[in-house]
């Protein structure tokens, strides 16, 4: 039992270090720019009507994409097909795209000049309108969609295959498998899962701000870009920055309070057959509801890669050494996720941690902007911050990955210690041997998603290296954007693809590698 | 310990070479310094006849560099600032972070007369709403035109753009205190207000709209680099809002004459000949060939439109005011 205590205590250690260096990067750099504030106005009528916005949309566009994606992800789930893999390695590309390019492939088939409405024309009918609040939740919905499908289906596969054959065996319908079996997996699942889509539907602002049509669609972080731009007014920035913190941690608790333990015990990870749904009404459903997400999902990636296409061969030689650049960052910060996350995790479920679990989803909702600010005022009196633009970029990106990160090893991990953690206590299993034998294996497929996620995710982001970078070593999102801003958008189509490309190979190698078993 | 020698050796080194290639940096926007963009050519031509070694930092635009230079303050290892504008130059004085600059000025071509001692412009355009003529046979010739006529308009946030910001005290100089009836009549024509001018002007070549706010040079971008003559850029009788982009010396440099020195090549032929055809703008001094073809076709408005003065930052809290009032109705 000593043993056991110290093991514990030395993750606790690890996971405490993690802890300190997140608080440090949110809400250390929320401090450090309030402290270097001369004034602070308050919020005014404006600023609160931002919140109420901000809040709206977020929970509309969460609770559309969750509620679209159970279905979704429960067809994926038990069917089988040719393709299956490559379309979850794609329902991975949405949002880890730069905002402007999947904006622009959205436009390319649902705008005026779309195919959609080239097609409605054709047919004599009246062409879509996507600008407006049909833009905002459309856009959130593509965005978010694919990402609430994934951490759900990560919640299906996890159940055991042999609680399906018990079920079979005990004749159960779709409806009494859906009692048992999925509703509990969905309540441990879909909180957590809401939760990550609202927090980054709050800080997402040039989406709502692009299709939504108007100033109305003001959200806090626009709110804060004026805070900077207008008056240099930093007390003001770090306010809303708190705000959005807060309201990001106000859904965090609730959703942490909804999410129901696990705890049926394990299985021996057989493949998974469902005898229930094999209905042809089911497989019909499943069927049509695969068809149009992925016609949804994968038209407008389509549409990126046909206008990127023509410029690939003729593009500057910059926009590959930024393509090795990011590529570096990418997984530099996909790695320090992973050795952030996992041992957060251990300390979150091995001490029942839920305020840990809550700090470590909050780095969504800290703003970019307040963020950039806050380092460059830290680093500023000691280097260069060109200098140390791509680390510093490396370790924000793996801050702001890390809650996606949690929302797949939490419940996996939750998961095998209610499993199998008994057993492995009374083999005295502790420690390293317990991290090795028992996590580390079982741990394999949401590790995989979870590292190829956060080098997705890094490889696509803007985040604060327009605040640091050098004019010569800029990031892939930098390069494209800089071939934007100079009327390129030939040259930027092409690099736009390349942005596809590559952040699709990353999570592809990382989540194949850690599915290698069950999928194919 | 040997660590330490050896890095107080290197330390030693790299000053010795301080000392003798002086440094100038230059903190500009990031689009300045790209590789189709003037800062390579510049920092070639300057480096010529400086013996200096000239060193670009770079931040989003006009606004982050302000907020950048206010962050580092006295510390701040900048010399120059090059892509301010007339709109920032209020809040730039009032930060106190410059100082004049010591140098002949030559003869401006700017629509307007310039005063300023401190901020040295080294290029201009109007902003305008640009169109395909392709696709719109008949372009507005006013706000009325763009009112009373069934157009789609692509704009910009003032919040976090700098055309956006322009075409804010556009309608305020041409509206006055009617400027929110104005933007109440426009907003119907407004397909969507984007983050920065890069969204627009990309979803205006997909066609999303018949018009995007930009400038009246960007057509010159299609017919030089695309030999491309479809897009123009619209005049209007109301006249057009001008953007000046300003360079100035910090008071803290440590250059102060390099940096005068660079000011004065600024506003000389082999920095101004360059501008055209990478920022995209007209320069501050006619260069000695002219102005390259496809900005000599370009439409001039008649009247030009400015505030200058400190109370820029009251009208542009008004003017941002009224349009969201506006939208909100």
């Amino acid at each position: 039992m000593a043993r056991g205590r110290r093991q514990l205590t030395a993750a606790a250690w690890t996971g405490a270090a993690a802890l300190a260096l997140v608080l440090a990067v949110t809400l250390g750099t929320l401090a450090t720019v309030a402290l270097r504030a001369e004034f602070a106005s308050g919020l005014g009528p404006a600023d609160w009507a931002a919140v109420r916005f901000t809040l709206l949309q977020a929970v509309v566009s969460a609770t559309l994409s969750v509620a679209l994606g159970i279905p979704v992800a429960r067809a994926l789930a038990r069917r089988r097909f040719a393709g299956r893999g490559l379309l979850i390695t794609l329902l991975g590309a949405p949002f880890i795209l730069p905002v402007i390019v999947a904006a622009l492939g959205l436009i390319a088939v649902f705008g005026r000049n779309g195919i959609v409405s080239q097609a409605l024309l054709w047919a004599g009918l009246e062409p879509v309108s996507i600008y407006g609040v049909q833009g905002v939740i459309l856009a959130h919905v593509f965005f978010n969609l694919p990402l609430a499908t994934r951490l759900i289906l990560q919640g299906w596969l996890a159940i055991p295959g042999e609680r399906f054959r018990l079920a079979a065996s005990l004749g159960f319908g779709p409806g009494d498998i859906a009692r048992t079996l999925e509703r509990p997996m969905l309540r441990q699942v879909v909180p957590g899962a809401f939760l990550v889509i609202l927090l980054l539907c709050l800080t997402s602002f040039a989406v709502a701000l692009a299709l939504g049509g108007g100033p109305r669609a003001t959200t806090v972080e626009l709110a804060i870009y004026q805070a900077f731009r207008y008056d240099f007014d930093l007390g003001k920035a770090a306010l809303l920055a708190l705000v959005q913190v807060l309201i990001a941690g106000s859904a965090a608790l609730v959703a942490l309070r909804l999410t129901l333990p696990a705890g049926l015990g394990g299985g021996l990870d057989r493949t998974i057959r469902r005898w229930d749904a094999a209905h042809p009404l089911l497989r019909l459903q499943d069927g049509l509801l695969i068809a149009l997400a992925a016609l949804f999902l994968i038209l407008p990636l389509v549409m990126i890669a046909v206008n990127g296409l023509p410029a690939l061969a003729s593009l500057p030689a910059s926009v590959f050494t930024a393509t090795l650049r990011s590529l570096a960052v990418a997984l530099i910060s996909a790695f320090a996720t992973i050795a952030l996350a996992l041992p957060l995790s251990a300390w979150i479920v091995q001490r029942r941690a839920r305020i840990v679990e809550l700090f470590g989803t909050l780095t969504i909702a800290a703003s970019p902007l307040v963020i950039g600010t806050g380092l460059f005022i830290l680093l500023f009196p000691i280097v260069d911050p060109a200098a140390l633009a791509l680390p510093v970029t490396a370790l924000v990106n793996a801050v702001m990955a890390l809650p996606f990160a949690l929302r797949a090893l939490v419940p996996a991990l939750t998961a095998i210690e209610a499993d199998y953690g008994p057993l492995a206590d009374s083999l005295g299993m502790t420690g390293r041997a317990r991290l090795r034998r028992l996590w580390l294996p079982r741990l394999r497929r949401p590790l995989g998603f979870a590292t190829g996620l956060a080098a997705a995710l890094s490889m696509g982001d803007l985040g604060v290296i327009a605040m640091f970078a050098d004019p010569e070593g800029g990031t892939l999102p930098l390069a494209l954007y800089r071939l934007m801003g100079a009327y390129r958008m030939d040259a930027a189509a092409g690099a736009a693809l390349i942005l596809l490309a590559s952040s699709l190979a990353l999570f592809w190698i990382f989540d194949r590698g850690g599915r290698l078993d069950a999928d194919a | 310990m040997k660590a330490l020698t050896i890095a107080a050796g290197f330390a030693a080194i790299a000053s010795a070479a301080a000392a003798e290639t002086p440094v100038l940096t230059i903190y500009t926007y990031d689009s300045f310094v790209a590789e189709w963009g003037p800062g390579p050519a510049i920092e070639a031509a300057f480096e010529e006849s400086c013996g200096c070694d000239l060193q670009f930092v770079t931040a989003g635009d006009g606004a982050e560099l302000l907020s950048r230079l206010r962050l580092e303050g006295a510390r701040s290892d900048a010399d120059i600032v090059l892509g301010l504008d007339n709109n920032l130059m209020a809040a730039a004085h009032a930060s106190g972070l410059f100082a004049p600059a010591d140098i002949e000025m030559p003869e401006l071509d700017l629509p307007i007369d310039w005063e300023d001692d401190t901020f040295i412009p080294f290029d201009w355009s109007w902003f305008a709403f640009v169109y395909d003529k392709t696709r719109l046979p008949n372009p507005p010739h006013s706000f009325a035109d763009l009112m009373a006529m069934d157009y789609s308009i692509l704009i910009q946030d003032p919040r976090s753009s700098t055309p956006g910001l322009g075409l804010l005290f556009w309608v305020k100089s041409v509206f006055g205190d009617q400027a929110q009836e104005a933007w109440e009549k426009l907003n119907p024509k407004i397909v969507t207000v984007t983050k920065g001018w890069t969204e627009s002007y990309g979803m205006f070549l997909e066609g999303e709209a018949d018009l995007v706010l930009s400038y009246t040079t960007s057509p010159a971008y299609h017919v030089i680099a695309e030999d491309d003559d479809s897009k123009a850029a619209a005049a209007f009788a109301d006249g057009n809002y001008l953007q000046i982009e300003v360079a100035a010396k910090l008071a803290a440099s440590d250059e102060p004459e390099l940096a005068d020195a660079f000011l004065a090549f600024m506003l000389s032929d082999a920095f101004q000949s360059v501008i055209p055809t990478t920022n995209w703008m007209y320069p501050a001094v006619l260069p000695e060939g002219g102005l390259p073809d496809g900005f000599v076709e370009l439409e001039r408005p008649d009247r030009s439109l400015i505030y200058l003065g400190d109370d820029v930052d009251n009208i542009r809290d008004e003017a941002l005011d009224e349009w969201l009032a506006a939208a909100a109705n």
